[in-house]
């Protein structure tokens, strides 16, 4: 028992400056966060310390629940096509044998970490009016006119989907990479179609990661507005930008934070559900 | 395996997915080359941007910040991460779960939201605005990646090693330095590497943390794209995307050492 101790001891030591670290500057300013939502804002500059529970109802506006409902139908079409382009991606690269999946793994990180920004400037160039996109299409005779799609709903939804795909992918990856392809060459010598083979083998086995990777596209599609900000122009309000807004120039934080805690209430609600569901705590192919 | 060779749906397909993802990096690199300032005309090869960029200090200072931000937070991050993984895999603590859970959060979260609670809690506490409070931020987003890296790797790992050396007499933090440390090495790196990377790409937390004075390369860019962007941009980028292939390639070999 006291050797257990001991190794009790040192290892909460070792971890302590992650306790301090997450206490300090996660914990606490989350919890402040949650505070100031029900604070009022002051006239001039500042906050005033009462009760106040308006900043919520403020929210049920039409303006911002509309804005909310905008979010959240973005963050529903790009998580769609995500899983739509990410899912085969992840579970046809698994298959490869392990020379190109190596390279096909490296061809894919190095986008990954490329800077987010400089990916969407490269949709920019091709979405311009008289682009790269509407020069070639014009020349293929597919198009008459420029499109001139820069600025309009489906470029921000092209950005956002480019963005997040690596992470379905990694997920879907991670998970197939995993599977027993025995058991569907098993199902398919005993006479199963491979659609029947996929659908109740390998499907149900890469559910966990197809899961994760639906949480892990949707979640930080709720807040990512700088896609919207860049290649929508601003036509596409989303709950980011007017939280940054409220914050930068309205200089309103209480709301900010109202709006906040509104936002994280429904992303947990959504991990929540996903842990419910999967019964498991770690997201598949995270890091 | 009878189409080994044949030309199937899924090549196909991986190698169409690939050509789009690289698409518009490849048309950045290449404007970048672009003699004519308007990036949608092709005016002729010229390297002139780049001379452009050479010569603009407020681009440097910028690329400075972002690396000096970079390393303080991804080797934080590596210090603190790799503790506590070590520390939470070997004793499963009752606190342990709990504190899994809030130190993952600032990357289970949406940044906007960590960048709005960083703000409020700094100017609460009076931090000047700065280096200090974006190393802070950054640091809190890199714990995650180092620590679960570790930990996944940790978990892997046979425990004899570190049991057999403590029997032969070993410390415990002998023990971490020599069994533990170099075994859970490739995940250190990686984590490091990642975390560098995420930090060198953020731009929404650190618009809200940062002072009237520092700017961030990823913040740089994102003005210019915002009041409009010249080549010098391109060129800007092009020089990142030969650092990120590198540092690509290096943390693939890495972790590939097992």
């Amino acid at each position: 028992m006291k050797v257990k101790n001991r190794a009790a001891k040192s290892s909460l030591l070792m971890a302590m400056p992650m306790y301090v670290f997450t206490i300090l500057f996660t914990f606490g300013p989350l919890i402040y966060m949650f505070a100031l939502s029900f604070m009022r804002r002051q006239a001039t500059w500042g906050v005033i310390n009462e009760f106040y529970a308006g900043n919520y109802l403020r929210i049920l506006e039409p303006v911002f629940s509309g804005v909310f409902a905008e979010s959240f139908k973005l963050a529903l079409i790009t998580t769609f096509f995500v899983t739509l382009f990410g899912y085969p991606f992840g579970y046809f690269m698994a298959k490869l044998p392990p020379k190109h999946k190596n390279r096909a793994m490296l061809l894919m990180i190095v986008p990954f970490w490329t800077n987010s920004l400089m990916r969407l400037y490269g949709w920019i160039i091709i979405f311009r009016s008289n682009g790269i996109l509407d020069s070639v299409l014009i020349a293929l005779h597919l198009s008459e006119k420029p499109l001139r799609l820069l600025y309009t709903y489906p470029a921000v939804v092209v950005g956002m989907v480019y963005v997040l795909l690596p992470f379905m992918i990694y997920s879907v990856y991670s998970s197939a990479e995993k599977l027993d392809w025995s058991l569907v060459e098993a199902a398919r010598d005993l006479g199963a179609s491979k659609t029947y083979a996929f659908l109740t083998i390998s499907l149900r086995l890469t559910m966990p990661g197809l899961l994760s990777g639906i949480i892990l596209t949707f979640i930080p599609s709720m807040g990512l507005y700088f896609i919207a900000d860049i290649l929508g122009g601003n036509k596409v309000a989303l709950v980011g930008s007017i939280i940054q807004e409220q914050l930068l120039r309205a200089r309103d934080w209480p709301f900010a934070a109202a709006l906040s805690v509104a936002l994280m209430a429904a992303t947990s609600l959504t991990l929540y559900l996903y842990r419910r569901i999967t019964r498991s705590e770690d997201l598949e192919g995270l890091v | 395996m009878a189409k080994k060779r044949g030309i199937s749906f899924s090549g196909i397909y991986l190698t169409l997915i690939l050509i789009i993802m690289y698409v518009p990096i490849v048309l950045v690199v290449i404007f970048s080359f672009n003699e004519s300032k308007i990036s949608s005309l092709w005016g002729g090869f010229s390297l002139n941007w780049y001379g452009e960029l050479f010569r603009d200090r407020s681009m440097f200072e910028a690329l400075r910040n972002s690396v000096v931000l970079g390393l303080l937070s991804s080797f934080s991050a590596a210090v603190i991460g790799t503790l506590a993984a070590t520390g939470l895999t070997r004793y499963k603590l009752k606190s342990g779960k709990v504190m899994e859970y809030f130190a993952t959060l600032p990357i289970m979260i949406p940044e906007i939201i960590m960048g709005m609670v960083f703000l409020t809690f700094f100017s609460l506490l009076g931090l000047p605005f700065g280096m200090v409070t974006l190393v802070i931020a950054h640091t809190s987003f890199c714990i995650p990646y180092v620590f679960l890296m570790v930990k996944a790797r940790l978990a892997g790992l046979d425990k004899s090693y570190v049991e057999a050396a403590r029997d032969l007499g070993a410390s415990e933090l002998r023990a971490f330095y020599d069994i533990t440390m170099p075994l859970a090495m490739p995940a250190i790196v990686s984590g490091m590497l990642l975390s560098f990377a995420m930090s060198f790409d953020d731009v929404i937390i650190s618009v809200f943390v940062t002072g009237v004075n520092t700017n961030t390369l990823p913040m740089k860019i994102y003005s210019q794209i915002k009041t409009g962007v010249t080549p010098k941009t391109n060129a800007l980028c092009a020089l990142i995307f030969v650092v990120t292939i590198f540092l690509c390639a290096l943390s693939m070999r890495i972790s590939k050492k097992k």
